[in-house]
Order: structure tokens, then C-alpha cells, then sequence
């Protein structure tokens, strides 16, 4: 099992779900997130006073997902998000020690 | 120690009462040290009279206003149901622009967390500056004293029931004393309310509520006396009536200074006191180096709007009759604004590269409030020159100037009231000449517009009136602001204006997030 953790402009991200539902992603946690990286900030004027806004609101994207999924979810990613202007995101993936569904305490891939 | 030390072991609130009474007491004994010159007004207008200056209305209306004045003399003038009720319409709109225009404006260019305490500021000012004018402020403002401050006419409700009028700018036209009194009474209160925008988000709330009571008294009274106070057109009826009546008027009255709604009274008047409150009360923690940014400016548009349709009671509401010199007033409270929203504009869009809906709002800010000392006595193309004017000098007034003056007056009133102030009653000199479309300075002896007018004397006369409020108020200010702090303080701590004052001084937070 692997958590795929995605960075991704707030209007993709609606394509982002659909194409992972398709890659066969069951479930999704979003997250509004504020962030910098190599995307610049923007100015905001308030009459006499000018401020550097660094941190752009983005999407956080977590899916726990089986190790036969991974490619496909990753690939469903790269393209839905893709706008090839900087500051499209970033894509992390890191393993998972266990899964538990709650409501009846299947397990690992099993719950996901 | 101080002589003030023993506020500190008193609570709150008994500190507060005192200071009160002590206004009180020291406005009487102004008042009773003012009754010297206590000339003959006739009991037709009841001692209290009008407001703003010479209104013209024989130059735009066909009436025959020598007709009426022998009638005035001998009987008692009755209000005009509709001048009333226009007085009355105008009174609730200019409470509006206060309550909730101003607060939405302001609270919407705080942070979150500042938010209700620029609120409760509004609203508490206008309750209490209410209160100290009817019982003296009124009084010490409108009715017959020095040339500087009023007598006690009107002292503790004194004389103020329902059978009472009020001089206007015409002869023989009364309107209730009540409403008059109620019309200025939302003008006292919304100037003393506009001063809370310049120490925003860091002042103790003891501090505004004592300062408001001490530089109410003492700037915003003495000034209305001085400006707009005069014994009523029925005065002049000769030449020694004349004299004695021009001797009773205010200060600046006397001397033909023109300022229709208030751009002495209310405007500069607010912004001195606004800056040296700004300079005294310190620079928000962080300013200038974190973003300290404007929470919603929807609110803001809402209040600015709001603001924009309090005004036309506002100037309009000014000629204290429902006739065309109100209409005149009326149509540049329209088109002078309009006028400053694309200027500024211009401004924003050259200067800073986009044109902003704060700026259109502050764009109407400063068009108002620079027509309100012209508005009733400049042409349209006047009105609009005049809110040109008043745009780009107070898209100035909030860079280059606030720049350079280095207080952090938050909401800009130096930059806005001030600058636009300035410039509305310097202009009003411009285009109140005849030969610029204006009404020119009525004669209250002849009944008539004056066939002389000189701009350039009266440009002086103006020019004397705006030293005069900003000298004035920055003073009183300066010692309101003085004595504030040797009683409770001025500002909150760094950790309470960290948390912001809505939680740390009033117990509540304007949102749940």
C-alpha cells in the first residue's frame, strides 16, 4: 500500500477526482492548503499599501491506494493536473504501514 | 505622580462618569462665560438657529422673498409640513451613514479580529456623543454666546419641547427646533465617530469613549458655533440689526467663510484630530512590515454606498428647506462623487497598474466629502471639477502624503477627510463665484445675492477657516488624547492587540472560523 499525496491548482481539482475514480481510486481526502515553491506570489494593493502574497492557496490530495494501483493513480495525476505552467504541483508517494476500515476492521488492501 | 493617579483605583466605569460630569461642568462654565453677548432674537425663533451658511435661494427660485418678510415680522412663521418632514427624512439618513454605513466601512478594512470593536467604536460614539448634545452640546453649538463657543439657551433640555422652531436660510421660514436639533445632533455624532478609523485596531476603548467626550466638547461644538451659527435671516432688518446680528454669529460665520454641509465642521475637523491621534496612539504592531490587510471589502463597498446615500441628507438636508438650493445640493452630492470615482480610478489604474473596488469606494469617500462644503453653492460644472479634484488629491492624500507624514492613521482620515476637506473648502471659493456657475454670498440685509464677489478674498477667508479647524481641533486633540492616557492609557498591550481587540477588550468575535 502506498499514500499518494498530491499538491494541485484548486480548479483541477474536479478532473483530478474523475480521473482517478477511472484509474480505479475508491477514496480521496481533500485539504485547503496555503503554499510556496517556484510559482511567484502575486501583489496586493491596498491604497497606499502594497503587500507580497507568497502563499497560494492549492489543493492537498490524499489517497491510500494498493501497490497494483500506484502507476495508475500517478499517471491520472500527471495528466489531469497538467497545465505546464509552473506551479501545477507536486505528487508524493510513501508506503503505509496498515489500513483499517472502521466499520468492519477489514484490513490493508482490503480496506482500501 | 500625576495629578490624574487617582482614575487608576477607581473602576472603569466611575472614571468614566466623571469624566463625563467634568465635561459637563466645564462646557457650563464656557457657556456662562459666553452669555455676555446675548443679542435681541425674537421668541419667532426661539434663540436656537440655523447651520450652514448662505444659502441662496432667491438667485435659483422665483419667490419674492421681500414679500414675505414684512408678513414674518408681524406674525409668528409656523414650519412647513413638507420642510419637516424633509428634515426628518434627512436626519434618519445622515444617522445611516453612521449607523451602519461608516461601521461597515471601516470594520471591513480591519482584520477579522478587529472587527467588532470598530464596530461597537462606531456605535458607542454615536450613542454618547447623542447624549452630551442634548444635554449641552446643542446648546454650546447653536444658540446665541461668543463668537466661539454658544450660551446655555438650551443648556439640559432647557427650552427644547415641541413648540420651538428653528430659523432657516430664509425669511420667515422656521422648521422645529426638535428637528434641527435631531439633524445636527446625527452630524456631531458621525464626525466624532469618523475620527475612530485613524487609531484603529490598537486603541483601548476607555480611551476612545474619554477622548470622544473631552474633544467633543471642545472642538466639535465650538466649531459648528463657529461656522455655521447666526441668528437667522429675520435678524438683518436694517443696518444696526445687521451688525448685531453678524456680531452674534460664529467666528468664521461672521467673517463670510462658506462651508454648506460641514467640510470644516466635520471633515478637517475629524482628520486633525484623527492624525495627531494616529501619531499619539502609536503605529499598529507590525506595520509596514507584516501584511496587514483589509478583512472584506464587500463590506466596505456596502458601507461606502451606504455612506454615498446618507450624504444626499447629508448636504442636501443642509439647506434646512426642502427647496431648490437642497435640489442644487442634492444633484452634486450625485455627480461630484461620480466624478471623484473615475478620477481616482485613473489614478489607481496609471499609478499602481490596476484599478481597484477599494479605491472606486474611496474614490466616492473623497468626491463627498469634498463637495459637502460646495454643495449648495456650486454650479454642476463646479460639483464636477470639485470632485475631480477631491479624487486625485486624496489618491494622494493615502500614497505620497501618508507617506511622508509616517503616522499609521489606518483608514486614511487625514488622507480622505482631510485632503478632501481641504480641497472641497478652497474650491468652494473657486466656483461659488457667479461667473463660475455658482450662487455667489447671499446679503441677509438686502435679501439678495451679493453683486460682489471676489475669489481671491474669499479663498483667504477659506484658506483662515481650514488653518483655524486644523489648529483648533489638533489641539483640543492633542490634550483629549494627553489626558486619556494619564487616566487609563491609550493602547491595549502587544498581546492583547495580537489577539486582536474583538476577544481581548469586548469579550466576542465578529465570526466563527
Amino acid at each position: 500500500m502506498k499514500l499518494i499525496t498530491a499538491i494541485v491548482r484548486t480548479f483541477k481539482l474536479d478532473d483530478v477526482r474523475e480521473a482517478l475514480a477511472e484509474a480505479g481510486v475508491n477514496g480521496l481526502t481533500v485539504t485547503e492548503v496555503k503554499g510556496y515553491g517556484r510559482q511567484k506570489g502575486h501583489t496586493e494593493l491596498y491604497r497606499g499599501a502594497e503587500y507580497v502574497v507568497d502563499f497560494l492557496p492549492k489543493i492537498k490530495l490524499e489517497a491510500v491506494v494498493a501497490d497494483a494501483t500506484v502507476d495508475a493513480a500517478v499517471e491520472a495525476i500527471l495528466v489531469s493536473a497538467r497545465t505546464d505552467k509552473v506551479g501545477d504541483g507536486k505528487i508524493f508517494v510513501s508506503e503505509i504501514v496498515s489500513a483499517i476500515r472502521i466499520r468492519t476492521g477489514e484490513i490493508d488492501d482490503d480496506a482500501v | 505622580m500625576t495629578p490624574f493617579n487617582f482614575f487608576e483605583v477607581l473602576s472603569m466605569k466611575r472614571s468614566l462618569m466623571l469624566v463625563l460630569m467634568l465635561a459637563v461642568a466645564a462646557s457650563t462654565a464656557f457657556a456662562v462665560s459666553a452669555q455676555a453677548v446675548a443679542p435681541g432674537v425674537d421668541s419667532t425663533s426661539t434663540g436656537a438657529s440655523t447651520v450652514p451658511t448662505q444659502a441662496s435661494d432667491a438667485t435659483l427660485t422665483a419667490t419674492a422673498p421681500a414679500a414675505i418678510a414684512p408678513a414674518a415680522a408681524s406674525a409668528a412663521p409656523t414650519p412647513n409640513k413638507g420642510d419637516s418632514a424633509w428634515m426628518m427624512l434627512c436626519t434618519i439618513i445622515v444617522i445611516f451613514m453612521t449607523l451602519p454605513g461608516l461601521g461597515l466601512f471601516y470594520g471591513g478594512l480591519v482584520r477579522s479580529k478587529n472587527m467588532l470593536s470598530v464596530l461597537i467604536q462606531c456605535f458607542v460614539v454615536f450613542a454618547l456623543v447623542v447624549v452630551l448634545w442634548t444635554l449641552y452640546g446643542y446648546s454650546l453649538a447653536f444658540t446665541t454666546g461668543n463668537a466661539f463657543f454658544g450660551g446655555t439657551d438650551r443648556l439640559l433640555m432647557k427650552g427644547l419641547d415641541a413648540a420651538a422652531n428653528a430659523a432657516t436660510f430664509s425669511r420667515g421660514v422656521v422648521i422645529p427646533e426638535l428637528v434641527f436639533f435631531a439633524f445636527q445632533a446625527a452630524f456631531a455624532a458621525i464626525t466624532c465617530a469618523l475620527i475612530v478609523g485613524a487609531f484603529a485596531e490598537r486603541i483601548k476603548f476607555s480611551a476612545v469613549l474619554i477622548f470622544t467626550v473631552i474633544w467633543f466638547t471642545f472642538a466639535y461644538t465650538p466649531m459648528a458655533h463657529m461656522v455655521w451659527f447666526f441668528p437667522g435671516p429675520d435678524a438683518y432688518l436694517d443696518a444696526a440689526s445687521a451688525a448685531a446680528a453678524n456680531a452674534s454669529a460664529g467666528f468664521l460665520f461672521a467673517r463670510g467663510a462658506l462651508d454648506f454641509a460641514g467640510g470644516t465642521v466635520v471633515h478637517i475637523n475629524a482628520a486633525s484630530a484623527g492624525l495627531v491621534g494616529a501619531y499619539l496612539v502609536g503605529q499598529r504592531l507590525g506595520y509596514g512590515r507584516e501584511a496587514i490587510k483589509p478583512h472584506n471589502l464587500t463590506l466596505t463597498m456596502a458601507g461606502a454606498s451606504m455612506l454615498w446615500v446618507g450624504w444626499f441628507g447629508f448636504n442636501a438636508g443642509s439647506a434646512l428647506e426642502a427647496n431648490a438650493v437642497a435640489g442644487l445640493a442634492f444633484v452634486n452630492t450625485l455627480i461630484a462623487p461620480a466624478a471623484a470615482v473615475l478620477a481616482w480610478l485613473v489614478g489607481e489604474w496609471i499609478g499602481k497598474g490596476k484599478p481597484s473596488m477599494l479605491g472606486a469606494a474611496s474614490g466616492a469617500v473623497a468626491g463627498l466629502v469634498a463637495i459637502t462644503p460646495a454643495a449648495g453653492f456650486v454650479g454642476l460644472g463646479g460639483a464636477l471639477l470639485i470632485g475631480c479634484a477631491g479624487g486625485f488629491a486624496c489618491f494622494w492624500g493615502v500614497n505620497g502624503l501618508k507617506r511622508l507624514l509616517r503616522a499609521d492613521d489606518a483608514l486614511d482620515v487625514f488622507g480622505v477627510h482631510g485632503i478632501g476637506g481641504m480641497v472641497g473648502a478652497l474650491l468652494t471659493a473657486v466656483f461659488a463665484a457667479p461667473s463660475l456657475g455658482g450662487t455667489g454670498i447671499w446679503d441677509y440685509l438686502a435679501n439678495d445675492v451679493s453683486p460682489v464677489y471676489s475669489i481671491w478674498s474669499q479663498l483667504q477667508i477659506q484658506a483662515t477657516g481650514i488653518g483655524l479647524t486644523l489648529v483648533w481641533s489638533g489641539t483640543v486633540a492633542l490634550i483629549a488624547f494627553k489626558l486619556a492616557d494619564s487616566m487609563v492609557g491609550l493602547r491595549v498591550t502587544q498581546e492583547q492587540e495580537r489577539e486582536g481587540l474583538d476577544i481581548s477588550s469586548h469579550g466576542e468575535a465578529a465570526y466563527d472560523h
